[in-house]
């Protein structure tokens, strides 16, 4: 598949006054922002020629997105931090994916599912490990879903239905600043007819951030507490007294928490919406599989579900394509022929961290910057392959480094929104680079020439 | 004297602004290298905006500015600071077979460093 070129359809036809007056001005309707994983997809862009001067709906960082990723004057590729030729830098790629024993490849959460796609394939030819940021981020979530299963629904759902909401250890007017206009909190929908009115909100988090201020309860954990807390409110909803010890342990009274999980009880349609603070903290799958065991308990009583708050564009992408692939969402291992799922072994931070991953294949992320030290160590002494828009602390170490189009601002393709739904993308103009689907697709090209060769002699 | 604080590393607004303008820009390295605290935990160590606190466990020490946090955000005894490459340097590399390492909500000691500070207090870095 080739990457679709800049629609040309009605999505990108500038609206007849502006592009009368300025041919250089074109609008791109309903474009998808993939900066966070709510994935809007109801922006309007105008761009003049390479730039993005207007984003109308995104919010501010959607905003700092578009605005920022105009085409750097960058070299194509590069090896050992000299430019050098695209074939060049394909064929040391290549090179270095057939010589490794125990590659590793990571990131793939902000890039498109048919990118991702490749790189597995690529990972599968080579037997090595495939591992996305999701280890980093909601990879406890993903174990504790193995464990307890998850009470699921849409966004659209929530919009529609939800009538309680619990954002627990997350703190979405950061970090997804439209999740509560546009899903959640604010929304009219079909069975909350009057918005906010008809919905109560409560937070639950160690800090009093910002979106404290837009719930009607707010819940201050002590931290490495939440899971703790999240049993308390199991024993409740069940009808058992938690031990008193819960209220020194975590800081909140018991009889708030009563009166809270009564209040939840009596909810039509509920949604724990948790973020980072439970997965990230100690306990992590345990923190997960707590809350999503809430979820289920209160069955019970009325409908709740689960979500997990996904940060990445396409981090949700990562996991369904790994799990439809390989059956497991990350940390896998193709090196026997058929994949193994392993958290701990075959996850980066660890493959890294202790000294075993022999190359890497890095697209769109920058562990450099965020891994451990002894991980960072390590990812400096062997051959690494970098594919991103930007530069980076780790295409600056990088053997071979690409510069690459930005996925859904100069590429096409398809994203997944946190929800697990499928969107696609509308470009906004052309890059002189490509696209991640491309030069992984020459790589994987080049390594089944040389695998097939090898055999063949 | 050293003081035992707990460390949630997190995203801001900010953070996420300037990430997109660039990891370089000096508007994202100030986000990404400030502490913040309660204000009473700054007055107790004598602390004010500005003043720079090293910040250290068994994984990584760190100089960095510290400023108060905004309003009643940060109970008495937790520090917060924006991810990304000061934060993960008090990260360590074991994640107990989860795949995921102790990433928010750990302990560090924290002490105060006097303005003279020597240049190599700095945050090592790029
Ligand atoms: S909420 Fe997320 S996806 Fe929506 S515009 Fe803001 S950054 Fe983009």
């Amino acid at each position: 598949m080739a990457t679709p070129a800049v629609p040309s359809g009605d999505s990108s036809a500038g609206t007849p006054t502006e592009t009368a007056e300025r041919p250089d001005v074109k609008v791109v309707s309903n474009a998808t922002c993939t900066f966070c994983g709510c994935v809007c997809d109801d922006m309007e862009l105008t761009v003049e020629g390479n730039r993005i001067v207007k984003a109308r709906n995104a919010c501010v960082l959607g905003k700092a997105w578009f605005f920022n990723h105009h085409i750097e004057d960058r070299p194509e590729a590069t090896i050992e931090g000299r430019p050098a030729s695209y074939e060049e830098a394909i064929e040391r790629a290549a090179e270095i994916l057939c010589n490794a024993v125990y590659p590793v490849t990571y990131g793939l959460s902000d890039t498109t599912c048919e990118a991702q796609r490749v790189a597995l394939a690529i990972t599968d030819w080579i037997g090595g490990t495939v591992d996305t940021t999701t280890s980093v981020c909601h990879g406890p979530s993903g174990i504790a879903f193995q464990e307890v299963g998850e009470v699921t629904c849409s966004l659209g759902e929530i919009k529609n239905r939800a009538d309680f909401l619990v954002f627990w250890g997350g703190n979405p007017a950061e970090s997804h600043p439209r999740h509560f206009t546009r899903y959640s909190l604010m929304p009219k929908g079909e069975f909350v007819p009057n918005g906010r009115k008809d919905r109560t909100a409560v937070l639950i988090d160690v800090r009093k951030t910002k979106s404290a201020k837009a719930v009607d309860i707010f819940l201050q954990v002590k931290p490495r507490s939440d899971f703790e807390l999240a049993w308390a409110m199991r024993a409740l909803v069940r009808g058992i007294e938690p031990d008193p010890s819960v209220e020194r342990k975590t800081g909140v009274s018991l009889e708030v928490l009563r009166d809270v999980v009564e209040r939840m009880k009596q909810a039509r349609f509920g949604v724990i919406l948790f973020g980072m603070g439970l997965t990230m903290t100690r306990g992590k799958h345990l923190n997960s599989e707590a809350v999503l065991a809430l979820a289920r308990d209160l069955n019970r009583h009325t409908r709740w579900t689960a979500k997990p708050m996904r940060g990445h564009g396409n981090v949700t992408g990562a996991d369904n394509v790994v799990s439809w692939t390989t059956g497991y969402p990350f940390g896998v291992n193709l090196g026997r022929g058929y994949p193994r799922f392993n958290p701990g072994e075959f996850t980066t931070a660890d493959l890294l961290a202790r000294g075993e991953a022999d190359a890497a294949l890095i697209i769109a992320s920058d562990p450099m910057s965020n891994f451990s030290q002894p991980a960072r160590e390590h990812l400096k002494r062997i051959p690494v392959i970098v594919l991103d828009p930007k530069e980076t602390e780790t295409s600056r170490i990088a053997t071979v480094a690409f510069t690459t189009a930005t996925y859904g601002i100069n590429t096409g393709g398809t994203v997944y929104r946190m929800d697990d739904v499928p969107i696609p993308l509308r470009p906004a103009f052309d890059s002189p680079y490509r696209s991640d689907y491309e030069i992984l697709k020459a790589i994987e090209w080049r390594v089944r020439e040389k695998q097939l060769a090898a055999s063949a002699g | 004297m050293a003081e035992t604080f707990i460390i949630i590393p997190g995203r801001t607004s900010r953070q996420g602004t300037t990430l997109n303008e660039g990891k370089y820009t000096s508007g994202y390295r100030e986000e990404t290298g400030t502490l913040q605290m309660n204000p009473q935990d700054m007055q107790r160590l004598g602390l004010q905006d500005g003043d720079r606190v090293r910040v250290w466990n068994d994984h990584g020490s760190v100089v960095v500015p510290c400023k108060a946090a905004r309003g009643d955000e940060l109970p008495e005894g937790i520090l917060f600071i924006s991810y990304g490459d000061v934060s993960s340097r008090l990260m360590g590399g074991d994640t107990h077979g989860s795949g995921m390492p102790d990433s928010k909500g750990f302990d560090v000691f924290l002490e105060p460093v006097g303005q003279s500070t020597d240049a190599k207090d700095a945050v090592a870095g790029p």
